[in-house]
Formats: structure tokens, sequence, C-alpha cells
């Protein structure tokens, strides 16, 4: 009996694998009855090697197939199930240029130790019956035979900190919320996954949701809520399905609902869809929404703790770490504790995107070093380029140069840095980013996010921005520079919520680390990177550029002229400086230059 | 498009007259007719019975929701980090000069609305666009003009 596992994440989805499912499914059909073979389809989440997709795993082989496109399923069948062969060209090309038959061999996977994931990729998220075969809601029952100063000493134990960024220890601020005898009280996930670049809360959710339906249980007994709720980002449309489907099928099995597990005890979750505000993912002001609000942000005298969802205490987690709730009861706290740091144990979701060959969601424990990180999991930088920096934490982190390559990634160390470890987004920038034009992006973000209710976030990104905006576009001062630091230290000061006070970051990363780009801007009057538009002009050089015709094809302006074999010609007047024929010439033809002062 | 006051209510009446649902009710609405109807907003102002400018407050405070029709087709496209350095900003300039409209904006003809936002979670695709739900992922200059006249075509076919 082999099982056919079809990822269907949002990443292979995007690259047709419902197709691909679907493909295997009637071609199995439509084998005689009395084949030798028998086999099931399962739809599973989230692998998180999506550039990949589709992706392919035939159980118990163990063989991964990846770029599975529908012509290519009746030779799996045929190879495959019926004779145990590998496709060769469909296998994993490791660094040598070897085919690799399993995850095992995968350089993206060896390095990995899976607990948030542990269940991603092998179940069919909105299953309960595979959920409960890889001993799911063990966790749960065995809480139940526990008190809740049991629980709570447990997850104290294990060191568990708050996923989504912050850091803080889940076991306090559990014990604070059990100790107020005020009822009711809430339990709430955080599920507004805001910062570009991370994507791990969305394959959670989308692809093991019972592991934090369970996690939320968990958290209800030991802090004595009923009720409970899981804000989730409007753009995730499946993870919002898949959780909707979760919560139905445990209610129906009597796990959570009117009487969890039979114990009397009850809990009832809903599920709210945000409403595409990135400051919803501030704690006040995600409550604020679900109590069907303007989502901003209030100033925090009394923690929300205590006085959160309709001022009665409320715990808010984020979704990684209620997936790893349930791991810490059923294996205990000094287990997890066995990985990571003397400050931040267990293991972190990392999302390796950018300019990096492999891209994808990777868990390493905590301490792992960033030149692990980029070069061994995501092995390097595409094209072989030369690596500049890397953009960690989404818009509240920093840059961090190749100098500090071999700092190990927890909650404390970046942090002393300027930068911060953040939800887990890790991107990776090479020679042809402009780290000021990727400060100005960042305020840019962040002033469209900012609700405006304070003034010094409201105000001061505004500046900053048209400050960036000016030195990208060749208006900057050298005195700018001071300006933007000064600003950049009275937000982090003086802001209400922590989008304000670590908006700098970003800019203040950048200053310190490639101060050599800012003034390059501001005093040579050209963007050493070639992205910034005012500031660039492209030219072929003519003794590299062999007339292979490549950029002309990209150019979307038809800047470019020239016969085959023979050198091109970039016309200024039309070039939009796009840098599209940049990317595609093989030759390295094409040059970067200034631009004078117009 | 036509709005009726029954499939308002409809929506409305899924829902208890609590505030907690003002958010929920408001992205029903916005689902059913492509945008938040007037008679939509005074009739779900009476339902709850709160004030109007409450409600107005929250349909110009979040993303999801829009007072004012959308296209028929809506683009999305990422501009997250992880797509801005792989190029979205020069697919932003493509979309713009392919269809004449700058993000927020709807086309004339009401075809499509371009629409800006801030990662889908789909980094590892970037640069990502995507049309009604339908993910384009590594999206190019090249690619980009087929992608929207198939939308095109189908519009002229019905």
């Amino acid at each position: 009996m082999r099982t056919i596992r079809v990822c269907c994440g949002t990443g292979c989805l995007a690259n047709g694998s419902a197709k691909v499912a679907a493909e295997f499914e009637r071609l199995i059909a439509a084998q005689d009855a009395d084949a030798k073979v028998e086999c099931t389809v399962k739809r599973t989440g989230c692998n998180g090697f999506c550039e990949n997709g589709p992706l392919v795993t035939i159980i118990p082989d163990q063989i991964s197939y990846y770029h599975v496109k529908e012509g290519d399923v009746a030779e799996i069948l045929e190879k495959t199930i019926a004779n145990g062969e590998p496709v060769e060209r469909l296998l994993y090309k490791n660094d040598k240029g070897e085919r690799v038959r399993s995850q095992a061999d995968n350089p993206f996977y060896v390095p990995q130790m899976k607990i948030a994931l542990r269940n991603i990729g092998k179940i069919t998220p909105d299953n309960v019956d595979d959920y409960l075969a890889t001993g799911g809601y063990e966790g749960l029952k065995k809480a139940l035979t526990m008190t809740p100063d049991e629980i709570i000493t447990e997850l104290e134990k294990s060191g568990l900190r708050g996923r989504g960024g912050a850091g803080f220890p889940t076991g306090r601020k559990w014990r604070t919320a059990a100790g107020y005898n005020v009822f009711p009280k809430y339990v709430a996930c955080n599920g507004d996954e805001g910062d570009p670049g991370a994507f791990m809360d969305r394959s959670v959710l989308e692809g093991d949701p019972h592991s934090v339906l369970e996690g939320m249980a968990i958290c209800a007994l030991a802090i004595g809520a009923e009720e409970g709720f899981l804000y989730i980002r409007d753009e995730y449309n499946l993870a919002v399905q898949n959780v909707k489907a979760a919560i139905a099928a445990a209610e129906a099995r009597g796990i959570i609902g009117d009487n969890i597990l039979g114990s009397g005890k009850r809990l009832k979750l809903s599920v709210v869809r945000g409403g595409g505000a990135f400051v919803c993912g501030e704690s006040t002001a995600l409550m604020a929404s679900i109590e069907g609000r303007v989502g901003e942000p209030r100033a925090k005298y009394i923690r929300s703790v205590q006085r959160g969802l309709w001022n009665q205490p409320t715990v808010l987690n984020n979704v990684e770490t209620l997936a790893n709730v349930p791991y810490i009861i059923t294996h205990g706290g000094d287990h997890y504790a066995s990985v990571g740091t003397q400050g931040s144990k267990g293991t972190k979701v990392f999302a390796l995107v950018g300019k990096v060959k492999r891209t994808g969601l990777v868990e390493v424990p905590m301490g792992t070093t960033l030149r692990h990180l980029i070069f061994d999991i995501g092995g390097g930088i595409q094209g072989n380029r030369a690596f500049k920096a890397v953009q960690t934490g989404g818009p509240s982190g920093g840059c961090i140069p190749a100098s500090l390559l071999d700092l190990p990634v927890d909650f404390d160390t970046l942090t002393s840095y300027g930068a911060m470890m953040g939800s887990g987004g890790m991107i990776v920038m090479d020679d042809r980013s402009c780290m000021v034009e990727v400060a100005r992006y960042y305020i840019k973000f962040l002033s469209e996010e900012s609700c405006g209710k304070c003034t010094p976030c409201r105000e001061g990104l505004r500046h900053m921005l048209k400050i960036l905006t000016d030195i990208c576009e060749g208006r900057g001062r050298m005195e700018d520079l001071d300006t933007l630091e000064s600003l950049g230290e009275m937000l982090k000061d003086s802001s209400l919520c922590a989008l304000g006070k670590s908006a700098p970051n970003p800019v203040l990363t950048t200053l310190k680390y490639f101060r050599d780009e800012y003034e390059a801007h501001i005093l040579e009057h050209r963007c050493p990177a070639g992205v910034c538009t005012k500031l660039t002009s492209f030219e072929i050089d003519a003794d590299a550029c062999k007339g292979c015709s490549a950029c002309k094809r990209a150019c979307p302006a038809d800047a470019i002229s020239g016969e085959v074999k023979k050198p091109h010609h970039i016309d200024p007047a039309k070039c939009i400086v796009c840098g599209s024929c940049r990317e595609a010439c093989k030759f390295g033809a094409i040059i970067t230059k200034g631009r004078d002062a117009e | 498009m036509q709005i009726s006051m029954e499939e308002i209510e409809e929506v409305l009446r899924s829902y208890p007259r609590e505030q907690r649902y003002s958010l929920a009710i408001m992205q029903d609405l916005q689902h059913r007719f492509n945008h938040i109807p007037r008679e939509g907003m005074e009739a779900l102002a009476e339902y709850l019975s709160c004030p109007l400018s409450v409600l107005y407050s929250m349909a110009t405070f979040y993303k999801a929701l829009s007072l004012k029709p959308k296209g028929k087709h809506i683009i999305k496209l990422c501009d997250g980090t992880a797509c801005h350095i792989r190029g979205a900003g020069s697919l932003i300039g493509g979309i713009t000069r392919l269809l004449g409209i700058q993000a927020g904006e709807t086309t004339e003809d009401g075809l499509f609305s371009l629409e800006l936002v801030n990662c889908l979670g789909s980094c590892a695709l970037a640069p990502v666009m995507v049309v009604d739900g339908t993910y384009y992922g590594k999206m190019t200059m090249e690619k980009l003009p087929a992608v929207l006249n198939s939308y095109r075509e189908e519009a002229k076919a019905q």
C-alpha cells in the first residue's frame, strides 16, 4: 500500500498541484480493479520548498519529486508506484549536480529540525484522523490530567518565547492570566501575519490547523477560558478555510466544544477574518478589530493579559507559538529546552526568501548562524552573485551586512546589533539590491500602515519617507542623514506602539552598515546597485556583448537595438531603467552607471 | 450592478445584532457587491443600532473594504519585500503602461482594478501577481501582456 502525498499549500497550488493530484486520482481510478498495487492520494499542506513545486512524495519509498506536471503522473504511476523505481528527471539535483531520492538527502531539508512544522506535508490538513494518527491531541489529553499550575510550569520549563517577534515568555504570560480571578477569560491566536517576507504562520494554519487548535485548548485549560478566537489575515483564503474545517471537525468529534474530550470543560473557537491592516498584528489593535472596531492600538498601562478582549483577561499567542505547545506538553518542557541557546529555547521557523538559491520555509534550532541558513540550507546567492545583506524581522527589523554573517540567530543576539529576529522573515539581498531604496521601501510601507493615532509615528514616518525619496531621486543632502538619525531616535522613544517604536530600524541599520551607499547617492549622484532609476543609466559594453539579443527581447520599452551577433545599443531616451536587460544578459555586458543631475 | 435590499438584508440577517460582527458583515457585503454600497452601510447602521460614522471609519480604515465599486477582475500585485527586490516595482510600471491605471484605480471599462498588497505569503514564488484568486508566480514583464489579455479575451467572448 503506497501513499502519494501531493503538496497543496498555496505555493504548490499556484504551480498547479491541484491538477496533479486530480490526475493521480483519475489514472488510479482508471486502472483495472485487479491492479497489483493499491495506493491513495493525499493532499497535504506546505512542504516549505515552494519554489520547486508542485512537490510529490511517495510513501513508504520516501521518494520526493519536484516540479511535477500533469504529464508526469502516468510515468510516476508506472515506474514508482508499480515497480518502486524513481523517475530520475523529477528528483532534486543537489549542489554537486547529483539527483537525490528523498528529503533525507536533500541539502534543503537535511539540517532542519521540525517541531512546529512536524506534521506539515505529511497529513491532510482538515482530516482529524490524520492528525490523531501522528499523536495529535495527546497533549490535550495529558493536559486534562494536569492542574493549570502543572501545565504552566511545564511551559515555563520549556523556555518557550512568543514566536511573533517580541519573544515574551509564554509560560509567564499564561501564569499572569491564570492569576486573575475575573471571568470570562479569552484565548486568542494571532494569525495576522503581516510582515512581508514571512509565511510560516500561513503554512501552519493551512497545513496543520489542529496543532494550533490543540495549543489553544491547552491554553484555555491553563488559564480558565471558555472562548477563543483565531484572527487570520484576509489574504490567507486557504488558511481560513482549513481552520474553519478543522474547528468543525474537532467539534464534531467532541475534542473541543461543549465537552472537551468528555471532561465537562468547554471551549468555543471561532475564526475572525482580518481587514487587511498591518497594525492589527499589534495585540491591542488586533483585539479592537475582533471586537468590531477600528484596529487602533491603545497605550498599554494595563496589559491585555489583564484587560484584553472586552476588558477581560486575554492571552494572545502567535500561531507558531501555539503549534509548539502540544509538543511541549506531550514530550515535557525539559525535552524542549534541550534544543536552542541559553535564552532562546527550541526551534524557529524562518522564511528564507529573496535572492537566495533555495527559498522556502526552514525550521532550525535557535542559535543557528546566518551563514549556515543562507549558504548551506539556502545554497548561497542566486547566480553566484555577491551577498550584500540579509534583512531580518520584517519592517521592524534591520539589515545585517556580510561581516556579521556568523552571528547566531536568536531573540537576543540580533537585537543587540540593531536588527531583530522578529517573526522569522529572512530576506537575502545581493549587490543588485539598493540599501537606501530598501530603507525607503520599508518606511513607505510603514507610513501607509501607520494607523495615524499618535503623532510621532504618523508625522515622523511621513517626514522620513520624504527625505529618503529625495535621496533616491537625487535631491539628497548630507545633513539629511543626521535628520534621519534624530527622527529615528524620536520615533523609538515616543511612539505609542511597537509599529512606530521599531519603524526606524531599517533606516538606522542601513545608515550604520551601508553609509557608503547613502553617500554615493548624495555625493556622487549614482545608485551603486543600479536600482534607483533617477540615479542610474545602463550602457552596453560593446566588447562583452555577444549580440545574442536576450536584452532586446527582455526590454519592455523597445529601447535596445542591434543586429544578431553584433554589439547592441541602448537608447537612453527610451530606456525606463527597469533593469530587465541586466537580468537577461548572461555575459555581464550591461554596465550600470550614474546619471547627471537633471 | 443591481443592488437589491433583499440581498443586503440576507447578508445582515446571517449574523447576530452585535458590534463584534460588523467587520465580518462588511466583508460579506464587499464580497457580494465588489464594494460596500451606501444602502448597505445605512442598513447595517440600523441593524446594529450603531452610528453610521463608526461604520464609515471602519470602511475607510480596513484595506479589505471599499466604498467605491471595483473592477470585474481584481489584480493584486504583491509588493512585499521579497517580491519588491525581485522586481515587483517594474511590474507595477508595466501594468500601469498596459492598462493606464495606477494602484488603487479601476480601468474605464470596469474590467480591471489594480491593488498593491504587502505580501501574500508566497515569497518563494516572487514576484507574485494574483488575479481573482489565481496565482501567477515568478511574473515577468514578458509574461504580463499575455496574462492580462487572457482576461480581456474572456470578457470579449462573453
